[in-house]
C-alpha cells in the first residue's frame, strides 16, 4: 500500500498531478454551480411580476 | 469625402484607389505628427539599448543575444504604435464615415496599414542595423537582418491592425492588444530572429527568409479582410 | 432530416432544457471512465521500465492536451457557424467553451512540467510541445479577456468569434514555427516529453481518459451555456417559466 503512496519515489509528482486535476475539475464545478446560483437569482429579479413588485418598493 | 467617388459601386476598380485614398490620408496625418513618430523610434533605441545593461557586455553573448532583442523590441514598438491605426478615427467618428464610404473598407484598411508600417515598421527595419553593431552582428548578418525586418515589420502591422480593430473603444485597450497579438507574432518573430542567427551560424538564412516572404504575402491577403471586419464589429 | 429541424435548436428557449438532459449523461459517464482510467493507470499499468512510476502522469497530461487543442477547434468551429448563420446559441456555445479548453491547457502544463522534473530533470524545457501549448493558453487568455472587455454581447460574440477564427488559422502556423525552432535549437532526436513505449494496457488507459476527458468537457460545456443564456437572455418569457427560476 505504501508502494503504491511512494510511486517508486515519484509520489509528489504523480500525486500532484491527479491532485492538481482533481483541485481544477472541482474548482471548475464549483464556480459553475455558483455562477448559475446567481444567474437564477438575477433571472428571479428580473421577471415580470418581480419586476413590478420592485418599482413598487415590495421587494 | 475630398476626391471620394459618388458612385456607391464596390468593383475591383475600387480597390487601388482606395488603398491609395487610405495611403496618402494617413500619411499625411502621420507626417503632421512627426514627434509622436520620433519618439516611437527612440523607444526601439532604448528598449534595445536596456538589454546588454541588464545582462552584459560580452561581446560573444551580445551577438547570441542579438538577434532576438532587435525583434522582441520590434515587436514591442510595433504593438506601442497600432493604436494610431484606427483610434483617433473612431473617437472623432471620421472611422464611420470611411466605412460608409464607395471604396471597399478592406482596401481602405489595407492603406492605412501601408501607413503605418511606411511611418513605423519601415524606420525600424532600416535603423536596425546601426543598433545590430552594437551586438556584434556583423556583414552579412546586417544584410539578413535587415531584410528580414523588412519582410516581417509589414506582417506585424497586416497581423496588429487584425487585434487593434478588434480592441477599438475599449477600456483595457493597450495592454489587452498585446495579449491578442503577441501570440499571432511568435512565427514572425521565430523565424526573423532565426535568419539572422542562421546567418551566424553559417547555415544560410534562405528558409527564414522564404518563410517570411510567404507570411507576408499570406497576411497581405488576408489580413486586410479580417481587420475590416473587425471594424465594422466595433462600429456596429 | 430537414434543415429547419436543427434550426429549431438553434434557439436558447428550445436548447436550454435539452442541454439539461444531456448533462448527467455525459457528466456521470466521464466520472466511471475517469474512475476507470485512474484505476489502470494508477495500479494495473505496469511500472515502465526507463521511466518508473513517474510515466503514469501521461494519463493525464495527454488527455488534457489533446482535449485543450480539440475544444480549440470546436470553439473555431462554432464561431464559425455563429459568424455565417447569425445562430445566438453558436456564439453562447463558443463562450461557454473557452473556460474549459484553458483549464485543460492548463493541466496540461503543470502536469506536463511534473512529467518533466523527474523524467528530464527540468521543471520547464522549452521543447515544442510545451511550448505550443503555453501559446494556446495565451490564445484562450486572449478570448476570454477580449470577451470580458466588450459590454455589448453582441459586438463580443462577433469580435470573439473572429479572434478566434484568426487564432485557429494560426496555431498550425505557430506549431510549426515552434517545432522549426525548437529542432534548430535542441539538435537532439529525442523529444523532450515523449511517452514511453505503449504496452496494451497504457494505451487503454490513455484512450479511457481521453474519453472521460471529453465527456467532461461536454458536461461542463453544456453546463455553462445554460448559465450564459440564463445570464443573457434574464428578461425573456421562456426564462421567466423556468420551474427553477419559478420555484425559488
Amino acid at each position: 500500500m505504501s508502494e503504491f503512496f511512494a510511486m517508486g519515489g515519484y509520489g509528489f509528482y504523480v500525486w500532484g498531478s491527479f491532485g492538481a486535476t482533481a483541485l481544477v475539475v472541482a474548482v471548475e464545478m464549483l464556480s459553475l454551480r455558483a455562477r448559475r446560483r446567481r444567474a437564477l437569482e438575477e433571472a428571479r429579479l428580473a421577471t415580470p411580476d418581480n419586476l413590478t413588485a420592485a418599482t413598487q418598493g415590495v421587494l | 469625402m475630398p476626391n471620394a467617388p459618388a458612385s456607391a459601386t464596390l468593383d475591383a476598380g475600387a480597390v487601388l484607389p482606395g488603398v491609395r485614398w487610405a495611403l496618402v490620408r494617413d500619411l499625411k496625418l502621420a507626417l503632421r505628427s512627426r514627434a509622436e513618430l520620433g519618439v516611437q523610434l527612440l523607444f526601439y533605441v532604448i528598449v534595445v539599448s536596456l538589454f546588454p545593461l541588464a545582462t552584459t557586455p560580452e561581446r560573444n553573448l551580445l551577438a547570441t543575444m542579438g538577434p532576438g532583442v532587435l525583434w522582441v523590441a520590434a515587436l514591442l514598438a510595433s504593438l506601442l504604435s497600432l493604436p494610431r491605426l484606427f483610434a483617433a478615427d473612431y473617437a472623432d467618428g471620421t472611422l464611420e464615415q470611411i466605412a460608409l464610404s464607395p471604396y471597399p473598407l478592406p482596401a481602405l484598411v489595407s492603406g492605412k496599414i501601408l501607413a503605418h508600417w511606411l511611418t513605423t515598421g519601415l524606420p525600424v527595419a532600416l535603423l536596425a542595423p546601426l543598433l545590430g553593431l552594437q551586438y556584434a552582428v556583423e556583414g552579412e548578418g546586417l544584410v539578413i537582418l535587415t531584410l528580414a525586418l523588412l519582410l516581417g515589420t509589414p506582417i506585424l502591422s497586416l497581423l496588429g491592425a487584425i487585434g487593434a480593430a478588434l480592441t477599438l473603444g475599449l477600456r483595457a485597450g493597450g495592454s489587452l492588444l498585446a495579449l491578442l497579438v503577441l501570440p499571432l507574432y511568435v512565427p514572425v518573430l521565430i523565424f526573423g530572429a532565426g535568419a539572422v542567427d542562421s546567418v551566424r551560424a553559417g547555415l544560410g538564412a534562405t528558409a527564414n527568409v522564404s518563410l517570411l516572404g510567404a507570411g507576408l504575402l499570406v497576411a497581405a491577403v488576408g489580413a486586410p479582410f479580417a481587420a475590416a471586419a473587425a471594424v465594422r464589429i466595433a462600429l456596429d | 432530416m430537414t434543415s429547419s429541424n436543427w434550426f429549431r435548436y438553434s434557439s436558447p428557449a428550445t436548447f436550454y432544457p435539452v442541454a439539461g438532459r444531456m448533462i448527467p449523461w455525459f457528466g456521470w459517464s466521464a466520472a466511471v471512465l475517469a474512475a476507470i482510467g485512474v484505476w489502470i493507470g494508477l495500479a494495473i499499468a505496469p511500472t515502465d521500465f526507463q521511466q518508473g512510476d513517474a510515466y503514469r502522469i501521461i494519463f493525464i497530461h495527454v488527455a488534457s492536451a489533446w482535449m485543450s487543442m480539440f475544444i480549440y477547434i470546436v470553439m473555431a468551429m462554432w464561431s464559425a457557424l455563429f459568424l455565417g448563420f447569425n445562430t445566438r446559441l453558436s456564439a453562447m456555445m463558443a463562450q461557454a467553451m473557452a473556460p474549459t479548453g484553458a483549464l485543460m491547457t492548463f493541466i496540461a502544463l503543470l502536469t506536463g512540467s511534473l512529467w518533466g522534473k523527474p523524467t528530464w530533470g527540468t521543471y520547464w524545457a522549452w521543447d515544442a510541445r510545451m511550448t505550443s501549448e503555453l501559446i494556446l493558453l495565451f490564445l484562450y487568455l486572449g478570448v476570454i479577456a477580449l470577451r470580458n472587455a466588450i459590454d455589448d454581447p453582441r459586438r463580443a460574440d462577433r469580435a470573439c468569434a473572429v479572434l478566434s477564427l484568426v487564432g485557429a488559422i494560426n496555431v498550425p502556423i505557430i506549431y510549426f514555427s515552434v517545432k522549426w525552432w525548437n529542432t534548430l535549437h535542441q539538435g537532439s532526436s529525442v523529444s523532450l516529453t515523449a511517452a514511453p513505449k505503449m504496452a496494451m494496457t497504457m494505451l487503454t488507459g490513455m484512450l479511457i481518459m481521453a474519453l472521460a476527458a471529453w465527456f467532461y468537457a461536454i458536461a461542463a460545456t453544456l453546463f455553462r451555456v445554460r448559465v450564459i443564456m440564463l445570464e443573457r437572455e434574464r428578461g425573456a418569457a421562456w426564462v421567466g417559466e423556468l420551474q427553477e427560476v419559478k420555484s425559488r
